[in-house]
């Protein structure tokens, strides 16, 4: 019976989903200009949803302050208090009695921007020397890309640790050195997608044409590449949310107290022990932000590449 | 032949192809009777349906397409509502196809015998063993080198043309009633061409198997086809027996593409001796590697001339390009601009030297930045050479497409994407001519557009060297493209110039037995020529003593 329970519940997740989903969509298509309202229009639901799921969460992180009920460090009442103990804590509390709530709408600020600034990062540095070394190939691209394959034989989360530990944990430290270590798989991609574009006539056309190395970058071959480089960025983008959430819970990401999805599942682990089901939110925050990007960046993709269904 | 038994029949066939989400009507009822052992070609420009036609004989329609009417009737079996078992049984063993790159065609990592013999024994007509004597029975009558050995080898091993007759020999392995030609010879060299269609024709006779033949040549297709259809935008235009149809078409836009390669261009003066030209290659050896693909290659091209260099595949055309503008530095020779040394590297050149040099590529597609409208396509030269900006950067891109004759209003936003072939081809001439240079090379401009286009293009090139004062080089393989544009011709095999002269001497014999061999490899519309050239060729005329490129 439970089991039966769950499942209709899971199917009216689903719909309630798939409803919002095509809400969003008719809604979009009504009130953008035509261009993009012409584009929105293919998107499946799926996409639908997901671009609604990241933009509640965008507002959120944007309008934290006034959305949530009490400060993000202050402790607020009793500590372990079970989601819907006290209709004061909507979501309970955690172990030092601050307001899960609260926190989890600071965090979606911290953690949502931090991994947007360093998988932009990443990415800049990732395809500006993948381009590089297409364009100039050579022993640029050598040299290049052998210090990449070395960065990449070595454990991505291992290396992290490593590096954090040499030059301390701060936030601008962890941005980046995940940016560092993530652009390796950027420059990957960008030198792959590039390698196609500069034997077209077109990139040869404007060699002939005396064009400088950076018009030849950002005019004729970057626009040409963007499309695997967007699709790259969403899942980048979930990875690098995933490493920071996971040397938070290691201790060497985000420090206490500022809110972070995964210190918070660290710091409220215990309490699953007791039937309660806190740590396990920002966990769901955590999968459904993931599993949002995902659907954007799969129907990216389809489009990019003209698959057919 | 229509006493004969009715093989195919196609009644109203109506094929409907996806694109945008809408389904649009690609074929518009065409119908079709095809005869045992008689051959049908079909020709129309890229667009008509020929391929799509000739793939629904088959029962068959492409990802993105769907049959939406009418009937196929093969032999009493109704394809359309036929299961797919059927229609499985009947393709490979009663209806063949033999498709347009026979390269891309062939399964790379399997022998040519194997993928003969696949068809044979899957359908239970032959075992292993008979599928392997009887390919090197077919491989003898395609008249291939070594038929007891050829099979054996992998695709990437034969050349081209050899290629296409194992294909052909592949697809005659069930002795199929029908076979689909679509556009077999359209990849190959005049000279290869040549073997191929008289292979596909012998076979064809001797087994008495009916064809339907895709071509966009029409001189091709007079030589192999009883009677020819012509298409126009999956529409029937007209069809007659192939000698009535060459001789009498009563449809106007049939005598269009009849008389289509009627462009010549009027004779010029001699060039007075010495005058400088503005292009001189002298001495020029170049390669890739250690390998010479070019070995000492002299010539000039004057102010409003157009030199043509012909040759094959590999005889060097494209590589001399690419020594004159700079992406490959000649080991030995240089390029003279105006008698002046330019450097051999491109990017030792000044703006200036670059911008006096353009070039117009082959593949119009691959040529134009997918991403960038027309607007800074074309305004891209002229805003980095003569350094024009705002307004008068805008007229100027209006003014070349004017020249181009494309409506500026109509055009200047759009995309590459929204344009057609030939079109696309205009604006690779237009960005030639924003640089304002006096020599341009024009690199196959005209081998991927249909006749009718490209006739447009050559006239356009032709109105632009009279405006301009400009010289061209002019790169291809096509020999009645050089007849109607060329003052000069160069011929070239394996990176030496065989012969060069004004085009009038080049068109008269004597020739070089090389020249020999590629004038009189053109097809000429007359459908009795491939028969006469065959037996000059056999008795030791017309340039049989020296060998093609494709072996």
């Amino acid at each position: 019976m439970g089991f039966l329970t769950g499942l209709l519940w899971l199917a009216v997740a689903i719909i309630a989903a798939m409803a919002s989903g095509w809400l969003f969509r008719t809604a979009a298509v009504a009130v953008t200009p035509r261009g993009i309202s012409k584009e929105l229009k293919t998107a499946p639901l799926t996409a639908s949803f997901g671009m609604f799921m990241i933009l509640c969460y965008l507002f959120v992180a944007f309008f934290a302050p006034i959305i949530a009920p009490f400060s993000e460090t202050e402790v607020v009442g009793p500590e372990f208090l079970f989601p819907g103990d006290n209709p004061e804590f909507l979501l309970g509390t955690d172990n030092l009695g601050r307001d899960m709530l609260s926190r989890m709408i600071y965090a979606a600020r911290n953690t949502v921007g931090i991994a947007f600034v360093t998988t932009a990062l990443a990415f800049i540095i990732g395809s500006v020397l993948g381009l590089l070394a297409a364009i100039v190939g050579g022993w640029l691209d050598q040299l290049l890309s052998r210090t990449v394959d070395v960065l990449m034989a070595i454990p991505a989360l291992i290396f992290a640790l490593l590096l954090l530990t040499i030059v301390g944990t701060s936030i601008i430290n962890m941005i980046i050195v995940i940016a560092l270590i993530d652009s390796t798989r950027v420059f990957r991609l960008a030198r792959a997608v590039a390698m196609n574009i500069v034997v077209m006539d077109y990139v040869e056309a404007a060699k002939l044409r005396g064009e400088g190395l950076w018009r030849l970058i950002t005019r004729e071959i970057l626009p040409n590449a963007m499309a695997p480089l967007v699709a790259e960025f969403g899942l980048r983008f979930c990875f690098v949310f995933l490493t920071i959430s996971a040397l938070s819970f290691l201790g060497l990401g985000i420090q206490p107290p500022t809110a972070d999805w995964g210190a918070m599942v660290k710091d409220t682990a215990t309490m699953i022990t007791f039937g309660n089901v806190t740590p396990l939110l920002p966990a769901a925050a955590i999968a459904l932000l993931t599993v949002s990007v995902n659907f954007v960046v799969d129907w990216q993709l389809h489009r990019a590449s003209g698959l057919k269904e | 032949m229509s006493d004969k038994e009715v093989l195919l029949t196609i009644r109203d066939l109506r094929i409907e192809g996806r694109a945008d989400e809408e389904w649009l009507e690609i074929v518009k009822g065409v119908d079709l009777t095809l005869h045992k052992g008689e051959v049908l070609g079909l020709i129309g420009e890229s667009g008509a349906g020929k391929s799509t036609i000739g793939l629904a004989a088959m029962g068959f329609a492409r990802d993105g397409c769907r049959i939406s009417g009418g009937t196929i009737d093969f032999d009493g079996i109704d394809l359309r509502n036929a299961g797919e078992t059927t229609r499985r049984g009947l393709r490979g063993k009663r209806i063949a196809y033999v498709a347009q790159s026979a390269a891309a065609s062939f399964n790379p990592a399997h022998k040519l015998i194997d993928q003969y013999a696949e068809g044979p024994v899957q359908h239970g007509v032959m075992s292993r063993g008979e599928a392997n004597s009887d390919a090197v029975e077919l491989y003898a009558k395609m008249q291939l080198p070594n038929p007891d050995e050829i099979g054996f080898r992998y695709p990437h091993q034969v050349s081209g043309g050899q290629l296409q007759r194992a294909m052909t020999a592949m697809a005659m392995a069930c002795r199929p009633d029908l076979i689909i030609f679509d556009e077999p010879t359209t990849a190959l060299d005049v000279t290869t061409q040549i073997e191929v269609l008289s292979a596909i024709r012998d076979i064809v006779e001797q087994f008495d198997t009916a064809a339907i033949y895709i071509t966009h040549d029409l001189a091709v297709v007079a030589q192999m086809a009883d009677k020819i259809k012509v298409l126009l935008k999956g529409e029937e235009v007209e069809e007659a027996d192939t000698r009535t149809m060459l001789n009498a078409p009563t449809q106007d836009y049939t005598k269009s593409l009849w008389a289509v390669r009627s462009h010549a261009r009027a004779e010029q003066p001699s060039v007075p001796a010495g005058t400088t030209p503005v292009v001189s290659v002298k001495g020029v050896t170049a390669g890739y590697g250690t390998l010479d693909v070019l070995k000492n290659i002299n010539f000039d091209i004057h102010a409003r001339r157009t030199v043509a260099v012909v040759g094959e595949s590999g005889s060097g055309k494209s590589t001399t390009a690419r020594v004159i503008t700079g992406l490959l530095p000649p080991r030995q020779g240089e390029i003279l601009f105006n008698g002046s040394t330019l450097p051999p590297d491109y990017r030792r050149r000044t703006k200036d030297q670059l911008r006096q040099a353009q070039m117009i590529y082959q593949m119009a597609d691959t040529a134009l930045n997918p991403k960038q409208k027309l607007r800074e396509l074309i305004g891209r030269p002229a805003q980095m050479y003569l350094g024009l900006s705002g307004k008068a950067l805008e007229e100027r891109v209006r003014n070349l497409l004017d020249l181009i004759e494309l409506e500026p209003d109509n055009y200047i936003d759009r995309l590459p994407s929204e344009l057609s072939g030939g079109q696309k081809q205009r604006i690779g001439i237009a960005r030639a001519l924003a640089a304002e240079p006096q020599f341009i090379i024009c690199d196959e401009v005209t081998s991927a557009l249909d006749q009718l286009v490209a006739e447009g293009i050559l006239k356009l090139l032709d109105k632009l060297q009279a405006e301009f004062n400009l010289a061209y080089m002019f790169i291809t393989h096509d020999l009645a493209t050089v007849k109607s544009i060329a003052d000069e011709v160069v011929v070239m095999k394996e990176g030496v110039v065989v012969e060069q002269g004004p085009k009038s001497e080049m068109f008269q014999p004597p020739h070089d037995p090389y020249t020999e061999l590629l004038l009189s490899s053109v097809p000429e519309m007359d459908p009795d020529w491939l028969d006469k050239l065959l037996e000059e060729r056999a008795a030791g005329g017309a340039g049989a003593s020296v060998e093609g490129a494709g072996n």
